[in-house]
């Protein structure tokens, strides 16, 4: 359970470090799985995580859900968008039908999610179009322009080489407020509740917890 | 959209906590499972509903009127059907550290346990103590009666069932609660909130019955320890709601390649000789719906899903109370938890009341939420049972409160035809015979017992 706090220093005098919830969603066969280069498969995994260093002294960790399949015949549970922070909406530029599935998961995070929800739109599987153009099926400007109506971040990705998926989550760490205590612990220290770890100490409530 | 497959190891029917631990369990054991519920919604018959959704399931508005428009945001609502409390030391706390479920949950303090004395206008409510200390502090004793108290706390601590030398000279195996209570010289009033609000029985069976004192100084030792895990209550609760529960066993399912179809009504339970192998179910929602059929090696799964094949076994009553102020008399708390003893009402069933409030984000600020319930003793008038609950709980602003609620137990034990029924959820506050019936049905499906304590390694993927 390490990972719900923050490893190593807990912002020491000058460093800050918080922890964000990230949903990720799309149609099946976008490229979900392959998005975080450091996810090796969905089996087991409770969540992955990606940390972003944002300049030397700020580090942003982001504690990657995925839906686990259970999208697939709407039986995504209320606990998968609650206190989410950020969500990645992922299509695949060669399949126009995946866009319009990202357009429908956007208007069920506004309506399911924190009116402040930091919502990314990604174009996935850039690499194909490099090498054969004709395999677009996405024009960027038609999805930019869809992105900015909508309020979105908006970025064409490659899952497989690794393109612009670095800078996806480094924006959406700028857009993030890391200076307010984010709903979810997103901050040392932050969670309110009780740790269940049977090593912690008896009463911490409100102290930082290490579960 | 994925074709169901041809067949599953286990078919679940129905998110209940109880179901949805199972169908985790099972996963993570490397079962194939698929996971239908006929509601769109998690959780079954102990699901946290929103206020508009609570409204609409009592029905007790006029037409055209939207009464839940009064009380803020809808979704700030998370409204527990069934009342109940995780103890911090408990099994549920177990197997959610176990699973690493844990992670998907945050769980906040129950800030206190009550028991009420007397009745009618002379009630007062006390702290129910839980170490030898606190007895001495405790209103509920007078000044011998303290110290009586707190030697019986301290040989419970030492008590080990296995070792006689502890036991005091009393033979176990046929001892009764009455014998322990006359060792050590306990008053009436004493036994009563040590029996019910520490022991948390519901009646007073258990002081007449032989060899029963290893288990209710067990459960003694249990509320002890659950209170000194973080203090001033045994109990711990999700923040957002009992629903909460399923919700993260079903991820953990889902996590280990369990599927899951909501709005997913049963037609039909197939059987080969008398054994069942399957279902044919319809999925609503989408157009056409869709209509399946699947073979399971076997099938778990809530009474409401077997008709015919469950007893009734006693009947629940309950009130659900939004109001805005805490309890009298338990300091202010934003959550408590209060036992009238049966004895104290003339009732042969306690009364239980579990409050909880904003603090665990099942309402906005200024709300709480008051449950009040007992096993139904008559067959009619069942206001006038709660009554003594609901007069504690003080001004109501609104209250739900149903025909009386069948607590439904199977018939069988599921070794003839292969469908394991799980029970209704009990009248008890906690939920340890919840995990009791998960680790029963687990032992008779799969032929072993359940041991949650390590499930995970050697499976879980490696992070980063
Ligand atoms: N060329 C290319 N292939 C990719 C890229 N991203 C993913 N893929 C491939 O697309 C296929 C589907 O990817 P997944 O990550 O399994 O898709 P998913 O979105 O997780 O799908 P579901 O789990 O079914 O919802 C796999 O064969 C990947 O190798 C990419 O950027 N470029
Ligand atoms: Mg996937």
């Amino acid at each position: 359970m390490a990972s719900r706090g923050p490893p190593g220093a807990r912002g020491g005098m000058n460093t800050r470090f918080a922890q964000f919830k990230l949903v990720l969603l799309g149609e099946s066969a976008v490229g979900k799985d392959q998005f975080d280069s450091y996810r090796e498969s969905t089996i087991g995994a409770a969540f992955l995580t990606q940390t972003i260093s944002l300049d030397e002294n700020t580090t942003v960790k982001f504690e990657i859900w995925d839906t686990a399949g259970q999208e697939r015949y709407k039986s995504l549970a209320p606990m998968y968008y609650r206190n989410a922070n950020c969500a990645v909406v992922v299509y695949d530029i060669t399949q126009a039908s995946s866009l319009d599935k990202a357009k429908s998961w956007v208007k069920e995070l506004q309506r399911q999610a924190n009116e402040s929800i930091i919502i990314a739109l990604a174009g996935n599987k850039l690499d194909l179009v490099s090498e054969q153009p004709d395999k677009r099926a996405v024009s960027t400007a038609d999805a930019e322009a869809y992105a900015k109506e909508a309020g979105l971040l908006f970025f064409e990705t490659s899952a497989k080489t690794a393109e612009n998926v670095r800078d996806l989550f480094t924006a959406i760490a700028r857009r993030l407020p890391l200076d307010q205590v984010g709903p979810r612990h997103s901050r040392p220290g932050q969670r309110q509740g009780v740790s269940l770890n049977p090593e912690s100490p008896n009463t911490n409530v409100g102290g930082p917890c290490a579960c | 959209m994925d074709e169901i497959a041809p067949e599953y190891d286990v078919v679940v029917l129905g998110t209940g906590l109880t179901e949805c631990i199972l169908s985790g369990v099972f996963s993570v054991k490397g079962k194939k499972v698929l996971h239908i519920d006929r509601n769109n919604h998690y959780g079954g018959e102990a699901a946290s509903l929103n206020i508009e959704a609570l409204f609409k399931k009592y029905g007790n508005y006029s037409p055209g009127e939207e009464p839940w428009k009064q009380y803020g945001r809808v979704n700030d609502w998370n409204i527990d059907l069934v009342p109940k409390f995780l103890m911090s030391s408990g099994e549920l706390t177990n197997i959610l550290v176990s699973t690493d479920v844990t992670r998907y949950l945050e769980f906040k303090q129950v800030a206190g346990s009550y028991v009420q004395q007397g009745a009618g206008s002379r009630a007062t409510v006390a702290k129910v103590p839980s170490d030898a200390a606190e007895a001495l502090r405790s209103p509920l004793m007078g000044i011998f009666e303290k110290r009586r108290m707190k030697s019986f706390i301290e040989w419970v601590g030492t008590f080990d069932p296995k070792d006689p030398a502890t036991h005091k000279g009393l033979n176990m195996a046929t001892c009764t609660m009455k014998e322990v209570y006359d060792k050590f010289s306990l008053e009436t009033t004493t036994r009563d909130f040590i029996g019910h609000a520490m022991a948390l029985y519901l009646s007073d069976g258990y002081i007449s019955t032989p060899g029963q004192a290893p288990e209710a100084i067990e459960r003694i030792r249990l509320y002890g320890n659950s209170v000194a895990r973080y203090g001033k209550s045994p109990y711990i609760y999700p923040l957002y709601g009992l629903g909460e529960l399923p919700q993260g066993f079903a991820r953990l399912s889902a996590i280990y390649g369990g599927t899951y179809m909501l709005g997913t009504s049963v037609d039909e339970i197939t059987y080969e000789d008398g054994k069942a192998v399957g279902i044919k179910a319809t999925m609503s929602g989408m157009e056409p719906e869709m209509k399946f059929e699947t073979k399971a090696k076997m099938i778990l799964g809530d009474p409401s899903y077997f008709p015919g094949k469950t007893k009734v076994v006693g009947h629940v009553l309950r009130a659900i109370c939004i109001i805005d102020h805490p309890l009298d008399g338990t300091s202010d708390n934003d959550s408590c938890q209060i036992i009238i003893p049966q004895s104290q009402v003339g009732r042969h069933n306690d009364i239980y009341i579990a409050c909880v409030s904003a603090a665990h984000n099942v309402c906005p600020k200024g709300y709480y939420i008051a449950i009040v319930s007992t096993i139904a003793e008559g067959s009619a008038n069942h206001h006038l049972e709660l009554e003594p609950g609901l007069k504690r709980v003080g001004k109501i602003k609104e209250q739900f409160m149903s025909a009386p609620i069948p607590l439904y137990e199977p018939l069988e034990d599921g070794t003839k035809d292969n469908i394991f029924i799980s029970k209704s959820y009990d009248a008890t506050s906690h939920f340890e015979t919840t995990t009791d019936d998960v680790r029963d049905i687990y032992s008779r499906a799969a032929g072993e017992e359940l041991v949650v304590e390590g499930l995970r390694e050697g499976i879980q993927v490696a992070e980063n």
